[in-house]
Parts: structure tokens; C-alpha cells; sequence
């Protein structure tokens, strides 16, 4: 078990900038579904059945989310307990900004998020493959993923996530370099990558989510 | 200017506190703070009640003693000064000014407004020194060149007066901006290299084991700091850690 309290934050950044490593990915494989239908289906295909993604990268990327809920948790509750008395008066935003100060919340609808997209996508992918152990068929994904988002309220839920989730990156991915030891004429370079690639990758989720609900696939 | 503050009162450490309302009027813009409290604890005597208790030392800026968290921030709305130094000019007639005392688990309340704030201390002795002989041939420190950058950015480090505002302003009491400093201002110089490895080591040990919480880089330290200590100092203690962790 890590003890100290600056291993455990190093824990922290590692798996987050891990974790925003993924989603970048994950964007490039997506945006395929709204540009180029048969790209998304053949990479969705490699994705699913390529051993190495299956059996080790899965498994990585699921640990990541763990390591970094639980670690963030764990953080979380000591330092609840560091103040054991609270402020009848505290000012937070005369000196931080919002969403540095409430990671634990956009990180929380976040993770909610992580378990509805497993419901939608991961749980359905499993039962197909491993639990009816329906045959391969490499041209099924993009209709998948479109019918998903025919109802108005995933949509909306997904979007919702997408907000948060920018709110949590703005803070979380700058904020991991510092806790890496890294402040210094990189660092306002760094801030405007923090800033634009937390608002570029969820918008670009967002737009995704609203093109495949006014684009359905229709009979 | 009248005024009405809303004091945190507490008889002890093992006592159960509260706020209480005093309203207080002839304060002048040109009073301090603390002046502003002895006014009120001048008028607390002569009525026969138990005068508000709080730190306070050298009342320039120096010591560190002083604290108080006023209207929800340590030290008050003013930036880069203490209590001492903030004046009620800084408020309007009619306002009402909450004074609380620094809030930490680890900085225990002894009574009013007077908290605990040796844990300080106890991080700064598991590390927060050189060991220099000192017996009759003691090389003169200016013997060894140190470049200006290093020299500069050890003393702002140095500057930090240990009095407690960067745990109070954070959303997590945690102490590193202070343990930062603590390091920092030996991590730049040739003097601090002997003992740089135990030094970080030593010392977060140390403040983990006070119960302070950890740092999530929102940076309401350094806002707050009286000194203008820098974010810098607690990257720097984590690059300290990191490869004096490395090193084992």
C-alpha cells in the first residue's frame, strides 16, 4: 500500500495522464463513425477481436480507471479528515477556481458516466462475443453505435458527461505536471494544451453524440 | 466605522465552541486588524468580560504569529500581508467581519482564536537544517559561489514566516506549500546537498504524519501567502521526493 502522501499523488497524475491519453484515442476512433462509417466499423473490429487490445491493453485501461477512483478516494477522504472543524465562513473562490476545487464532483458524475457507456457499449459487447458467441461480423458497429443514440435522453446524458468531463480535465491535466515536479517555462505552454485539448476532445464527443441523433439509421 | 464581528469564542481546547456577535464602532481606517481587535477587547474589560484571545507578536510582518481566518480567507481580503498589516480601511462602515481561527486537525484550537500550529515546527526539526561544525573553523558561507538565480530563488523560498495560512486557505489543509519552502531553501543551495536526500524524505514523513491533507494544485496557497511563496517550491519538493525516492 503506498503510504506517502506525495507517492500517492504521483499515483494520481500518472493514472489520469494515462487516462487522458486514452480518451484522445478513443476520439480519433470515434470521430470515424461520423467521417468515414466502414474506417470506424474495421477499427471497432480490430479493437474487439485483436488479442493484445482484448486481453492486455482492456485490462490496463480498466486498472487505470480503478487505481485512479480509488487513489482519488482515498486522497479525497483524508483530506476531509485534515479539516475536522469547518469554516462558518470559507471563501474558496476568492483564491482557487471552481473546478480545481471540485474535481471530486466532475470526477464523480464522470465515473457515473464510465458505468453507463459500460451498460450501453462494454456489458452489450461482452454478451455478444463471449456470452451468445455470436459469430464475427466487422460491419455491425457503426449501426450499433447510431441506434444508441436514437433516444433524446442519452443523448442529453452523454453531453452532460462531456461537460463535466471537460470541467475535470481542465484542472486534471495541467494540474498533473505540476505534481510530477514540472513548473517552469513549459508550464504556461502546458496550461493552453490543458485548455485546449479539455475542450476540444469533449466538444468533439458532444458533436458526436448529436450527429448520430439527428442522423439515424433508418429501415 | 461600525462595525459588527462575529468572533469564534472557545474557553479551551476540550471546550465545544461558538460564534458570538460583537458590534464594535470608533474604528478608524488607519487601525490594523489586531488594533481593531484590542479596541474590542479594551471595551470587553471595562464591561467585566473575558477579552478575546488571539496570537500576535511582532506586528510587522515578520514573526509569523499572527493569524486568524477573516471573511472566510486567512489574513483577510488584502494579499501579501498579515494579519498585522491588514488595515480596516480594507472594510465599510456597516460590514460584518467573521474572524475565525485557522482551521486544521492538525492545528488544534487552544482557546478563541489561539490555535496549535507546532506542527509546523515538528516538520521543520525532522529536516529543515544543515549540519554545519560550528566549533571554531566554520567556512565561511559566502566562501562558496552560488549563482544569482539559485541565490534568489532560495531566499524568496526562505521568506516563508511558517505562520500556517497556506494550510488554513486550503481546501484540504495540507501543508506543502510550507514543507515546500522548508525544502526548497536548501534544496538550491551547495550547503543543502549533504543532507538533501533525508531532508524531503524526513520531512513530508513528518507532515503526513500530522495529519495534514494533501495538495490538489488549486493553488489558494500561494493566493493567500503573506511571503508570495510559489507553487514552484512544492514541484520542486516533489522532483526532491521523487529522486531521493529513486535513491532509496
Amino acid at each position: 500500500m503506498i503510504k506517502s502522501s506525495l507517492a500517492r499523488k504521483v499515483v494520481m497524475a500518472l493514472s489520469g495522464l494515462f487516462l487522458v491519453f486514452f480518451l484522445g484515442q478513443h476520439f480519433v476512433i470515434n470521430i470515424t463513425s461520423v467521417i468515414a462509417p466502414d474506417t470506424f466499423n474495421s477499427w471497432s473490429h480490430f479493437m474487439g477481436y485483436n488479442p493484445l487490445v482484448q486481453y492486455l491493453l482492456q485490462p490496463i485501461l480498466i486498472a487505470g480507471v480503478v487505481v485512479h477512483f480509488v487513489m482519488g478516494f482515498i486522497l479525497e477522504l483524508q483530506n476531509s479528515k485534515a479539516r475536522g472543524v469547518r469554516y462558518v465562513k470559507y471563501k474558496g473562490d476568492a483564491n482557487a477556481s471552481w473546478v480545481s476545487r471540485n474535481m471530486l464532483i466532475s470526477g464523480g458524475v464522470v465515473l457515473a458516466f464510465i458505468a453507463l457507456h459500460f451498460y450501453d457499449f462494454w456489458l452489450p459487447e461482452i454478451a455478444y462475443k463471449y456470452i451468445e458467441s455470436n459469430p464475427e461480423d466487422a460491419t455491425r458497429y457503426h449501426a450499433e453505435t447510431v441506434h444508441k443514440f436514437e433516444p433524446i435522453w442519452r443523448m442529453v446524458l452523454y453531453i452532460i458527461a462531456f461537460v463535466l468531463l471537460a470541467l475535470h480535465l481542465l484542472h486534471g491535466f495541467a494540474s498533473s505536471f505540476q505534481t510530477m515536479g514540472v513548473n517552469n517555462k513549459y508550464t504556461p505552454t502546458i496550461k493552453l494544451v490543458t485548455k485546449i485539448y479539455a475542450i476540444a476532445i469533449p466538444l468533439g464527443f458532444v458533436f458526436i453524440a448529436i450527429y448520430h441523433h439527428l442522423n439515424p439509421i433508418t429501415h | 466605522m461600525k462595525l459588527t464581528l462575529k468572533i469564534w469564542r472557545q474557553k479551551d481546547a476540550a471546550s465545544k465552541g461558538k460564534m458570538v456577535d460583537y458590534p464594535i464602532s470608533g474604528v478608524e481606517g488607519d487601525m490594523s486588524f489586531l488594533e481593531m481587535l484590542d479596541v474590542l477587547n479594551e471595551q470587553l474589560i471595562n464591561k467585566g468580560e473575558e477579552p478575546v484571545e488571539f496570537d500576535h507578536d511582532c506586528r510587522e510582518g515578520i514573526c509569523g504569529t499572527c493569524s486568524l481566518q477573516i471573511n472566510g480567507e486567512p489574513h483577510g481580503p488584502d494579499r501579501l500581508v498579515t494579519t498585522c498589516q491588514l488595515h480596516m480601511r480594507k472594510f465599510n462602515d456597516g460590514d460584518t467581519i467573521v474572524i475565525e481561527p485557522f482551521r486544521a486537525t492538525a492545528f488544534p484550537v487552544l482557546k478563541d482564536l489561539i490555535v496549535d500550529r507546532s506542527a509546523l515546527d515538528r516538520i521543520q526539526q525532522s529536516g529543515g537544517y544543515i549540519s554545519v561544525n560550528t566549533s571554531g573553523n566554520t567556512v565561511d558561507a559566502n566562501a562558496i559561489p552560488i549563482n544569482k538565480h539559485d541565490a534568489d530563488e532560495a531566499m524568496d523560498a526562505a521568506t516563508c514566516i511558517g505562520c500556517g495560512a497556506c494550510v488554513a486557505a486550503c481546501k484540504n489543509a495540507s501543508a506543502m506549500l510550507f514543507t515546500s519552502a522548508k525544502v526548497s531553501q536548501f534544496a538550491l543551495l551547495p550547503q543543502g546537498q549533504i543532507e538533501a536526500t533525508e531532508r524531503v524524505q524526513n520531512m513530508v514523513r513528518q507532515m503526513d504524519l500530522e495529519g495534514f491533507g494533501n495538495c490538489t494544485n488549486t493553488g489558494a496557497c500561494e493566493v493567500e501567502c503573506p511571503k508570495g511563496i510559489s507553487l514552484e517550491n512544492i514541484a520542486r519538493m516533489n522532483r526532491e521526493y521523487y529522486s531521493a525516492s529513486l535513491k532509496g
